[in-house]
């Protein structure tokens, strides 16, 4: 009886008090409506990133808050303040969408935390409105796209045709393609972002307009869709196509499963691919791969490195987060094995880094993926880190 | 601006014409005489797109998806509406949009847990793949051009049933005097569940056919349906000729503005104006058009006759 007793309130003790983690941080990204897709790969790289270290960064448990931002800016806020003021955790990190993490990064800098962009790296919080609590571990909006127009000048693209979604990174990405390249930009078109799935309009103008290449930029489930239009319009083949951050390793499996051969040999540019050469990006996908069956996507990358990013730096406070001065500096240091390899942090708190040449290939098994080429920039910094004020 | 660009734009608008009348035409008929604001169409749109998509995998075949949708979807429209849609005729348009609305809801999280978030991806046929010359050096793509024909022959076939057959009478019968066809004889409950899975079937159609070119997301039905409302008020509420009328209509102008406007534009805006208020503007133009024609002429284009 006495045996019964003690291990009931043994178990009520334990369901009192659920092991409280001593750091929690807090995760926005997309988990429903059609790009969830995309947050569902960022969440899985931050489940396999805490299987890596353990559950612990600077000796103290870790939780991890997630909060969804609905594909929408207004519920991305409300989920951003629902982390700092209800659930009180110490980090806020993720954010996919720039149009999102523009309306939500006052809340969190506001309460004196930091902000850690997993993926949205708009112009403003690089420039002009940097801060010192906010960094990005992925990229800044302008910089993939300013070493694909490197790439096109390289690949003598002499007239380029621009479409992409008119939102906050679409504008990002054709100014930074723009910056550039040198040849004539001899069409643009600004498409209604997120309905606009149907681009009968805009690719019978390229046609007409008979460009050396076609300039493109739709994240998420729109890529494939704009792709297979390419295709079926007959420019496929006529005008190569020239994209960043549309195919990825979520769009190409189901472009493999639909058969559509013209997607291989697609050049982009991009900070990392599955298959660069160091340490930690080798144990990261391999681990991924084993786990999830699955090719990750730069989205899961930067997710993952975002984890062990923070790990570095409160580690170097030896767990003490609320030493936001030394956090601060462990951050602006970034001294941790990165999947992208060695980089290191600009003024405005945006990597300055290597951008490399991607292509479509079939891997060993015949699975679609990226192989990395040549790299295209070196050590490049944004445009807006001399409007920054900081340091 | 040349005319093989003008041209494939008329094609191009006149083919988001014929996906928003086969969307259209369910919900004008549904409108117009079962009185029913049913947002949950754009649900059997999307639908019909997973259903016949899969479909369509599974057997290998698109025209074998297609075929397998059609009774699929009249299974689906009528079960939908003997189970969750009979009680709501007699209440007034807000109690129907809330409802229909949850079953918006309802519908997209069912899709998410059969197919889960990423959708569908549904490929072509080989022989509609790709693009063919029609002369003066146009060549558009070959699958648009059976969307349209095969939107045409269904407007064909759509104005046959309702103009010659004894279904079609009770149809219009409907359409003009609910109370008085009842009155008469006419089995209403039957006639709505059958002018529902019509339209569940023509939604379902719409989004099919539309899969292979942008492929099946969960929530795709919402937008179209926005603009088949715009279409079934311009039409005329319950009147297929109007939804067929107002479709083209509104597909050409949304197209046609899209293409054109920010070279309009140009003509007296600074570069960057015209480039920014070319998309804005276009994506107002129809409901301009909306506005106008609700101005003008409240009662839409093409009202049924009696209404």
């Amino acid at each position: 009886m006495l045996k019964k007793l003690m291990g009931l309130a043994a178990i009520v003790t334990l369901m009192a008090s659920p092991a409280a983690a001593d750091i929690k941080i807090g995760f926005v990204t997309t988990l429903t409506t059609p790009v969830a897709v995309i947050g569902k790969d960022m969440r899985d790289a931050v489940e396999l990133a805490m299987e890596h270290i353990g559950g612990k960064m600077g000796g103290e448990d870790v939780e991890i808050v997630y909060g969804d931002d609905e594909f929408n800016s207004q519920k991305g806020k409300q989920a951003t303040e629902r982390l700092v003021l209800r659930d009180d955790v110490d980090i806020v990190a993720g954010y996919i969408w720039s149009n999102v993490l523009l309306a939500s990064a006052p809340v969190v800098l506001n309460a004196n935390k930091i902000l850690i962009s997993a993926n949205a790296g708009p112009s403003p919080l690089a420039g002009a409105q940097c801060h010192e609590n906010f960094f990005n571990i992925a990229w800044q909006n302008d910089q993939t796209p300013m070493a694909l127009g490197e790439l096109l000048n390289q690949q003598g693209v002499k007239s380029l045709y621009l479409v992409a979604p008119n939102y906050a990174a679409g504008q990002n990405m054709v100014a930074g393609v723009e910056r550039t390249f040198n040849g004539e930009v001899v069409g643009k078109d600004m498409t209604v972002w997120p309905s606009q799935r149907d681009w009968s309009a805009e690719l019978s103008k390229v046609k007409a307009a008979k460009p050396d290449g076609v300039f493109t930029f739709y994240p998420g489930p729109a890529g494939p869709a704009f792709i297979k239009q390419y295709q079926q319009a007959g420019l496929e083949g006529s005008v190569p196509l020239y994209s960043v951050y549309t195919l990825d390793s979520i769009s190409l499996p189901l472009f493999q499963k639909a058969g559509m051969e013209t997607v291989l040999g697609t050049k982009m540019t991009q900070f990392w691919a599955p298959d660069l050469d160091n340490e930690a990006n080798k144990k990261f996908v391999a681990d991924f791969r084993a786990k999830y069956g699955r090719y990750p996507s730069f989205y899961a990358a930067q997710s993952y490195d975002s984890i062990l990013y923070i790990k570095s730096a409160v580690d170097a406070v030896g767990g003490k987060i609320s030493d936001t001065d030394g956090m601060r500096a462990a951050l602006e240091s970034a001294d941790f094995p990165s999947i992208r390899g060695a980089f290191k942090m600009g003024n405005n708190h945006f990597p300055i880094q290597n951008f490399y040449e991607r292509t479509v290939v079939k891997d060993a098994d015949g699975n679609w993926t990226t192989a990395v080429g040549r790299t295209v920039l070196k050590d490049h910094q944004d445009p807006y880190a001399s409007q920054c004020k900081m340091g | 601006m040349d005319y093989v660009l003008l041209t494939e734009q008329f094609l191009n608008g006149f083919q988001l014409g014929i996906i928003l009348f086969l969307m259209a035409a369910g919900l004008t008929l549904v409108f117009g005489i079962m009185d029913l604001v049913n947002l949950s169409h754009g649900s059997m749109f999307m639908i019909g797109a997973f259903v016949g998509g899969t479909l369509a995998l599974v057997t290998g075949s698109f025209i074998f998806g297609v075929i397998l949708m059609i009774p699929a979807m009249l299974v689906i429209g009528i079960v939908v509406e003997r189970i969750s849609l009979q009680t709501l005729y007699a209440r007034d348009h807000l109690d129907q949009v809330l409802a229909t609305f949850g079953l918006i809801l309802f519908f997209n999280e069912a899709v998410r847990l059969i197919w889960g978030p990423e959708g569908l991806v549904v490929p072509l046929p080989d022989f509609v793949d790709g693009s063919v010359a029609l002369g003066a050096g146009i060549t558009y793509p070959v699958y648009r051009i059976v969307i349209i024909v095969l939107g045409l022959l269904v407007a064909l076939g759509l104005y046959l049933l309702v103009s010659r057959t004894r279904i079609g009478m009770l149809i219009r019968a409907g359409a003009s005097n609910r109370a008085m066809a009842g009155a008469l004889g006419v089995n209403i409950p039957m006639l709505f569940s059958v002018v529902f899975g019509i339209g569940a079937v023509l939604a379902g159609l719409a989004g099919l056919i539309i899969t292979p070119i942008t492929a099946a997301q969960i929530g795709m039905g919402e937008d179209v349906l926005i603009l088949a409302f715009v279409v079934i008020v311009i039409g005329g509420i319950g009147s297929i000729r109007g939804a067929f009328i107002a479709s083209i209509l509104t597909g050409v102008i949304d197209t046609m503005g899209r293409s054109f406007l920010d070279v309009f534009l140009l003509l007296f805006l600074p570069e960057n104006a015209a480039e920014s208020a070319g998309p804005a503007l276009s994506s107002m133009l129809i409901y301009v058009l909306m506005a106008a024609i609700l101005f003008f002429r409240p009662q839409g284009l093409f009202p049924p006759k009696g209404a």
